[in-house]
């Protein structure tokens, strides 16, 4: 290469910056951040959330609902994007170390391998929030994610009322071991404890639509006599509706859960009658809020549940 | 074997300095765009940051210099990484561990080499292969799930700092770098490679074990990626079952970036670390300057594409 080149790619780092004021991705933030308040000091007023990945439509809304939010007070919000690698997300918390933002909003691509990235926020006197997953063995101020569990009940409590209290539920379990899999069957589980329904099958299909569609089938042969079935995802969720088209038992009531457009889009058509919708949007701009808070001096809460909302076809939009 | 004197000639050594002024220039536009930028904590934290792709550059490097490729490198780089993982959960010893890892990476590494020479498959395809088989492996290992390191003298091998103040890796990639260069440039080994990407043919007729060269030179890309791979596992405490997803595009731009040739026998290993340098201090100061990561990687992308084409044009 030559210094031509380089002046181009110079040039180039120029313009991004530039785009960077201007993005659409940042319209929301800066703009606001720009008029309202003319050159804020930026050790305060600046705010880091490291994402990991918008390649999700999940996140997406999650990192809307953080900009608009800080927009709102004429904060800075800086997003990073991990593309869901561990690795590419221990550097780019590391970045906004060295950009000195107040505060680390920290959507972890993995519980496991983040501890490190969040000691070094520590150490820089950075506080860190988590946003919908936890991070094992590292100190956080506090941890915003949907209540899984009261989500798990909440669709219980839907196929309890839809089938007056008396039925056969099969339960489309996650990935083993993931918190996701694991509190969404705990409230479903102990919900249906004390009630009529009776679960008369449990099986992982991992939160996969392929894998979904197959165990249905397989679970549709075994126990024919079957009412409802409570998928711990929407992916699987659509998976068992192929399933049951193919057996041609359009009367069993589908539950899904995080209300993913496709999920969504089955509500509305009549297919899945019931979805617990996490609310990503919410949960960024509760990370938003609370990280001004954490600024402020104010003391939060260390354990932050979002609600969930019930999707049916009356609702849905 | 021009390129080994060639450095002698005026407009070549401009032309490889390239990347170097390059690099400053870059240096100097984050410094006076963000005034986070340039100060001593920033850049060890970038060096780190590109610490795990330089590992796998170098050996990457000597891959294209001898007229191959070798896209299998992220793969190895998670398969070792989980076996690594899997030894010490397995009770084992941090050195067995170690050990397999490397030899693993050393094996696989040769496999490729076998494949592209013996067996006259094209590197590209012959990798390609690897890599999707090795990507299986490794998910069927770890069942998905990232394996857990809990060995604390593990965790220093990628975590730790010399003195307070270097960070581990680092030192790591200016070992590896110095014991590479003089590979290279100081050995018989190092000269085939040359010799071997500028011609093959006549590389033969004046007595280069072609084959051997290439379980050589895919050996050494396999070990460097596992040891890239076990720095990776002891920084993030675990095993990713994903790790290093698109890490030999990352290690091909490097080289690329540095001013290596992708035809082969012409190229130099101080650039392939300038190539890695110029990707760590883009990705640190579009962050630091607050630039969507949608159009980092217009950027970034850009940059890879001029770099090709002043290349083509030498």
């Amino acid at each position: 290469m030559n210094k031509l080149g380089f002046l181009a790619v110079s040039t180039l780092t120029l313009l991004a910056a530039a785009c960077s004021n201007q993005g659409p991705t940042d319209a929301a933030s800066t703009p606001a951040a720009a008029s309202t308040s003319p050159a804020p000091a930026a050790s305060n007023k600046t705010i880091g959330l490291a994402l990991s990945t918008q390649n999700n439509p999940f996140f997406v809304a999650l990192k809307n609902g953080a900009q608009k939010e800080a927009a709102a007070d004429g904060y800075t919000l800086t997003v990073v994007d991990a593309q869901d690698d561990p690795a590419k997300q221990i550097s780019s918390v590391e970045d906004l170390i060295q950009k000195k933002v107040s505060v680390i909003l920290l959507n972890p691509t993995d519980s496991s391998a983040l501890a490190g990235a969040v000691k070094e926020a520590n150490d820089a006197h950075i506080p860190v929030i988590t946003l919908d997953r936890s991070v094992d063995g590292a100190q956080v101020v506090a941890h915003i994610a949907s209540d899984n569990v009261v989500g798990g009940s909440e669709a219980a409590k839907f196929l309890i009322k839809a089938l007056n209290n008396k039925g056969n539920v099969i339960e489309l379990q996650g990935v083993p071991g993931t918190s996701a899999a694991r509190d969404r069957g705990q409230g479903f589980d102990d919900e249906i404890k004390t009630s009529g329904l009776k679960i008369i099958a449990q099986q992982p299909a991992n939160f996969d639509r392929a894998q979904g569609l197959s165990v249905t089938e397989n679970l549709l042969q075994a126990h024919p006599d079957v009412q409802a079935i409570f998928a711990q995802n929407d992916e699987m969720a659509l998976g068992a509706v192929r399933a049951l088209d193919g057996a041609k038992r359009a009367n069993v009531l589908v539950v899904g859960f995080d209300g993913t457009p496709d999920g969504i889009q089955a509500v509305k058509d009549g297919k899945i009658a019931a979805i617990v919708a996490q609310q990503p949007d919410m949960i960024g701009q509760l990370g938003v809020k609370n990280a001004k808070s954490v600024i402020d001096g104010e003391k939060v809460e260390a354990k932050i549940a979002v609600p969930l909302k019930l999707v049916t076809k009356d609702n849905a939009q | 074997m021009t390129s080994r004197f060639s450095f002698g000639n005026g407009a070549a050594l401009l032309q490889r300095l390239g990347s170097v002024i390059g690099l400053l220039l870059l240096i100097i536009a984050l410094s006076v765009l963000s005034p986070d930028f340039l100060n001593a904590g920033n850049l060890l934290t970038v060096l780190r940051q590109v610490s795990i792709n330089a590992l796998i550059a170098f050996g990457m490097t000597f891959v294209i210099l001898a007229g191959g490729i070798d896209l299998s490198v992220g793969a190895i780089l998670a398969f070792t990484g989980a076996i690594t993982a899997g030894v010490m959960a397995a009770g084992h010893g941090m050195a067995l561990a170690i050990g397999v890892g490397l030899g693993l990476g050393l094996l696989l590494g040769v496999i490729n080499g076998v494949l592209v020479s013996w067996g006259r498959v094209a590197p590209f395809i012959a990798t390609l292969g690897t890599m999707t088989l090795l990507r299986g492996l490794t998910l069927s290992y770890t069942q998905g799930q990232p394996i857990g390191v809990s060995n604390s003298s593990f965790a220093l091998l990628g975590d730790g700092y010399i003195a307070h103040l270097i960070p581990n890796p680092v030192v790591w990639m200016f070992l590896v770098f110095v014991i590479c260069a003089f590979l290279l440039r100081g050995t018989v080994f190092g000269r085939h490679v040359f010799a071997l990407g500028g011609n093959e043919e006549a590389a033969r007729l004046s007595g280069v074990r072609i084959n051997a060269m290439k379980l050589g030179v895919y050996g050494l890309s396999g070990l460097l990626s596992a040891f890239a791979g076990i720095v990776l596992t002891s920084r993030l405490y675990s095993a990713q079952a994903t790790a290093g997803s698109g890490y030999e595009l990352d290690a091909i731009a490097a080289v690329v970036l540095g001013g290596t040739s992708l035809a082969g026998g012409r190229g130099w290993l101080f650039g392939t670390l300038v190539g890695a340098l110029l990707i760590g201090f883009l990705n640190n100061g579009l962050n630091l300057l607050g630039v969507s990561s949608f159009y980092q990687q217009v950027v970034k992308g850009a940059v890879i594409l001029i770099a090709v084409l002043l290349d083509r044009r030498k």
